[in-house]
């Protein structure tokens, strides 16, 4: 069921000369994906002083933390933007993906296809293609600046990846589930608070964790939207951080990792649900 | 659904009824104190709002001395500092368009003096003249009339300026110059051959460029060039349209530019002006040419003016002084008008400039602030200031409307790739027939 | 989840029965529990792209709006201009090189870690991890890694390959293939996933079959396996194809469109024109233009997908 399962059992069979080379092309392809973790540890380990171009690829000579204070100093406000930002946005677009994915599954009315299909197309387009009324409107009903505006930006434009993923995981809820529950009189909205919902958690999970993923690495509505100094989320702040005079490469390394942590984090603890998300939702850029 | 939902007139009418709400820059901790002391709807009490992009060190600290000097004179005024930072003042600018067509406008505000603000916000009747001030507190005997001729239109005077900077200089490694036996360049062949020189002596690339963040390092290259070429008259006609980019004096400029190229490193895109800054300092180019905040960088770095580095007027330019002026203007709608006025006349007082400028790094817009306070080389460009002919820069601002510019923007950052001046020549003045003409 | 088939396609098939009928009284339900989205989408998607289109048709091109119209004109000014004209070439030439890198790569990758050896499951996260990270991040590093003087060129350097050193980000050759190599990095990890869920539904005794009839590895994989793996790949090609027209963050960070137009994107120039140029009108028109583009890939994909829905 899971991608990350490992294949079947692993064969038996004795290393050869085939299996030697095989497991080179794994290690050398391991390289050309870590390099750019090796880089940011390194470089963000490094004082100023150490940073020469002779040794930028060599291993600091004293763990200097100090580019971590720095980057730290810099960026905690825009972390904690962020996390407001993504905790009300990740639930509520969940809530609204859930009722929509439980609807367009189990009580399918004339014109839910179209809905559906009207639905997942503003997944796909570009946002650029909003972003100029989307401004405006902002701008009219004064949220335009800072996180309150980014939420309901990412509540909205969150709802058609969280409605497919729901979607699919109700179809998969047996009929007869319902029908029992008819018969013994729940309503749409019963059979929904005490039968979908408990039985979706996982669901919420895949969900959940996608979104969280994606608006916290959200840049382009963040970068337009979100430009006051002290609500600014943290890739543009990490971005604003290079783009301010004297960049440093230690202190930009450093607010990478800040900014690459929580994802990070999630990926190596819940990894699993972060592939189906990602393939559930045969996906969105 | 069509556009009314967020018209402009509904705009309005909301900001009108929120007036006042903690809004862009403003803290709620700020509003709440301002609202404590608004009281009275006096003169002398209440708030202030001004709204910049000065975060950088030097420009941040001149910025709290002027709000010294006004807290003094008017002590129950609460200043709101509203900074808006990054790419150089463009992201203010958009925040700024925002709220002043949301008609939220902060009390004052930093503009580059004329067109960034004459072809917009004066142009949408959205700026209150400031004539009267500027004639009642006798700035005409102060501020030199090529300057004032370029914060007004129609008759009106529509802002103050603060300070200016010169955009038209050639900063060089003095050391490493005297060292090779070079002089420092006069005019554009001068450089051309100081160049090549400085080149068979052992340094591949002697003149550091910068092009990130928008190529308006290179648009400078250009303005002082066609300076070079055309003379101030030319260089006023053609940022007005009404002389044409393609005349054989701007290709001239470009062509300059063209052949010294090869003498600067290929990197340019990579790095900004600060950065061209180090490769002097670090000795591996000679020449930089660029405003004269990267005095303001040099120093910070414990460079010392004529002993490390020194200044001439880019090549070609002698006796030509090219403006880039930071001044404040008068929002209709401002909140607080009264306290905005005096901040107006802080902004245009010996007093208010004299304790800006020096840590700006720029020098005075007034000719009669004391020059002891101010390094050797801003005493040099104060004198020539009194004295040369003075022309707004484009570049920054205040020769043309902000739509050309950032088109030239473009261009130049193609011409830095693909070196045809002809080309580049034509579609300069494509932009000129779209954004100058109609101006 | 019936993993071949849910990666194929978008959308998991409903169960053949017809939902559950409801009494008239109840019917408004389900309306009502979509309908905060729909509002939603109706107005935040499609009435926004109405306004857009509205704004791409009048002469809009300073900080202060201005709806008098001009029909076509911003279009037609658009697709002359050289800096508009880049951006198509740099597009195709982008997509081009991620779509190829991504699938190479990817299929690589899968097909590797396929072959049951131990340890599958930690390259497998590794492969995978760079899915992640933002852009934003991913441009932070790759710029540095591929600064012309402190990155790659140092190891080539070191390892006296100078001759191999470039100007990478810096250089107009190479800028838009250096730009590739970080999105590369970051997205073939995506084309991995699909590819290994593809090839983990091939049934074993498929292959087993075509080993005893004498097949070897190589025929097995260009017969057997490549064949069907083709939905999973125009998928890919689609999805990836997609995000490649749209790719705007990892632009804006390493290079911001140049040197020169070198690496711009129709994506990242709509933002600079209508939020750094004031442009509004022409930033309408390159959005209109993108949204035209990506809906030639899209909508087809959408039918297809839907299509075998409504059909059972």
């Amino acid at each position: 069921m899971s991608l990350l399962a490992p294949a079947a059992t692993p064969s038996r069979a004795r290393f050869s000369p085939m299996r030697i080379a095989l497991y080179l092309v794994l290690i050398l392809l391991a390289i050309f994906y870590l390099t750019p973790v090796f880089a940011i540890i390194i470089t963000s380990l490094k004082t100023t002083a150490e940073l020469a171009r002779s040794t930028v690829w060599e291993l600091p000579k004293t763990l200097a933390l100090d580019s971590y204070s720095t980057a730290f100093t810099a960026l905690a406000p825009s972390f904690f933007n962020s996390v407001f930002l993504v905790v009300p946005a990740t639930i509520l677009s969940a809530t609204l993906g859930s009722l929509n994915g439980y609807v367009l599954s189990k009580w399918r009315f004339r014109g839910a296809n179209l809905l559906f299909a009207l639905l997942l197309f503003g997944m796909f387009i570009p946002y650029q293609s909003i972003l100029i009324p989307l401004v405006q409107f902002l701008q009219g009903i004064n949220l335009y600046g800072g996180i309150p505006g980014l939420i309901l930006v990412h509540i909205v434009y969150g709802i058609p990846i969280c409605t497919l993923i729901f979607r699919n995981y109700f179809a998969t809820v047996p009929r007869e589930l319902l029908e029992a529950a008819r018969i013994d009189g729940a309503s749409v909205i019963r059979i929904y608070r005490y039968i979908m919902l408990p039985i979706s958690i996982p669901g919420f999970v895949v969900v959940m964790i996608w979104q969280f993923t994606s608006i916290w690495n959200e840049f382009l509505f963040a970068v337009t939207i979100a430009q006051t100094p002290t609500q600014q989320p943290i890739t543009v702040a990490l971005q604003n951080l290079a783009g301010s005079l004297a960049p440093e490469q230690n202190i930009q390394m450093a607010g990478a990792l800040m900014a690459a942590l929580p994802t990070l984090l999630i990926y190596i603890l819940l990894g699993r649900y972060f592939v189906r998300g990602l393939l559930a939702g045969s996906l969105k850029g | 659904m069509g556009n009314e939902r967020w018209s402009r007139r509904k705009f309005v009418s909301r900001a009108g009824k929120t007036a006042g709400a903690a809004f862009l820059g403003l803290s709620f901790a700020d509003f709440l104190a301002a609202c404590g002391t608004s009281t009275s709807g006096t003169s002398g009490s209440g708030k202030l709002e001004i709204f910049s992009w000065w975060t950088g060190p030097g420009e941040k600290d001149g910025l709290a001395e002027m709000f010294k000097i006004y807290t003094k004179k008017y002590p129950s005024v609460t200043i709101t500092n509203s900074v808006v930072a990054g790419g150089a003042g463009s992201t203010a600018k958009a925040v700024l368009a925002t709220r002043m067509q949301g008609g939220n406008p902060p009390d004052s505000f930093q503009v580059h003096a004329g067109q960034e603000l004459i072809s917009s916000w004066v142009k949408a009747s959205k700026m209150e003249p400031i004539t009267s001030i500027w004639n009642s507190e006798g700035w005409d005997s102060k501020i030199p009339k090529d300057l004032k001729d370029i914060v007004s239109s129609n008759g009106d005077v529509w802002s103050v300026p603060v300070n200016v900077h010169r955009g038209n200089a050639l900063w060089y490694n003095k050391k490493l110059l005297d060292s090779k036996s070079v002089n420092p360049p006069q005019s554009a062949e001068d450089m051309t051959s100081a160049l090549s020189q400085l080149k068979a002596k052992g340094i591949t690339t002697p003149l550091a460029l910068a092009s990130k963040g928008g190529n308006w390092q290179v648009q400078m290259l250009l303005e002082n060039n066609i300076l070079a070429s055309g003379g101030a008259d030319f260089y006023k006609n053609v940022m007005s349209g009404k002389a044409s980019f393609t005349d054989s004096k701007v290709t001239q400029a470009l062509t300059w530019i063209k052949q010294w190229l090869p003498y600067a490193n290929s990197d340019s895109s990579a790095i900004d002006w600060d950065e061209a800054d180090n490769r002097l300092i670090a000795g591996t180019a000679v020449f930089h040419i660029m405003g004269d905040w990267a005095k303001g960088d040099f120093t910070s770095k414990n460079w010392v003016p004529n002993t490390d580095f020194g200044a001439v007027p880019s090549p070609g330019t002698t006796g030509k002084y090219m403006i880039v002026c930071d001044t404040f203007g008068l929002p209709k709608g401002a909140k607080d008008r009264d306290n905005a006025v005096g901040w107006l006349k802080v902004c245009g007082s010996q007093e208010g400039q004299a304790a800006f400028n020096p840590k700006k790094g720029s020098i005075p817009a007034r000719t009669d602030v004391p020059a002891s306070l101010f390094d050797a080389i801003a005493q040099q460009f104060m004198a020539e200031f009194k004295t040369d002919t003075l022309v707004p820069s484009s570049a920054h601002g205040s020769a043309t409307p902000p739509n050309f510019a950032s088109g030239v923007n473009d261009e130049m950052g193609q011409f830095l790739q693909n070196k045809d001046v002809t080309k580049t020549a034509s579609n300069l003045q494509k932009l000129s027939d779209e954004f100058l003409k109609t101006a | 989840m019936a993993t071949a088939s849910a990666q194929r396609v978008v959308v998991e098939r409903l169960p053949k029965s017809r939902s559950l009928r409801l009494p008239p009284w109840e019917k408004i339900t389900p309306l009502l529990l979509v309908s905060p989205s729909v509002i939603l989408i109706a107005v935040f998607v499609y009435g926004f792209i109405g306004a857009t289109i509205r704004t791409s048709l009048v002469r809009w091109n300073s900080a202060l709006p201005d709806y008098t119209f001009v029909g076509l004109h911003n279009y037609q000014r658009l697709f002359q201009l050289e800096r508009f004209q880049a951006d198509l070439v740099n597009t195709v030439h982008f997509t081009a090189i991620f779509l190829a890198g991504c699938i190479v790569l990817g299929l690589g990758t899968a097909v590797l870690l396929d072959q049951r050896l131990r340890g599958t499951l930690f390259f497998q996260n590794v492969y995978m991890y760079p899915l992640a990270l933002s852009f934003v991040v991913t441009g932070t590093v790759w710029r540095w890694i591929l600064n012309p003087n402190s990155g790659v060129n140092v190891i080539l350097d070191n390892l006296h390959l100078g001759f191999l050193k470039s100007g990478w980000l810096t250089d107009t050759h190479t800028a838009l293939n250096s730009l590739g190599i970080a999105a590369v990095w970051q997205m073939s990890g995506f084309c991995m996933a699909m590819f290994l869920a593809g090839l983990r539904g091939i049934p074993e005794e498929l292959r087993e079959a075509a080993r005893v009839d004498g097949a070897n590895e190589w025929q097995l994989f260009w017969r057997i396996t490549f064949p069907l793996l083709r939905p999973i790949t125009l998928s890919a090609v689609i999805i990836l194809g997609h995000i490649s027209l749209k790719i705007f963050d990892l632009v804006y960070v390493m290079t911001f469109g140049g040197p020169g137009y070198a690496t711009d994107m129709p994506s990242l120039y709509m933002w600079v024109a209508t939020f750094a140029q004031f442009l509004y009108s022409r930033g309408a028109a390159i959005a209109v233009v993108l949204l035209l583009m990506v809906a030639v890939l899209i909508v087809p994909y959408l039918v297809w997908n839907l299509r075998g829905e409504t059909e059972q």
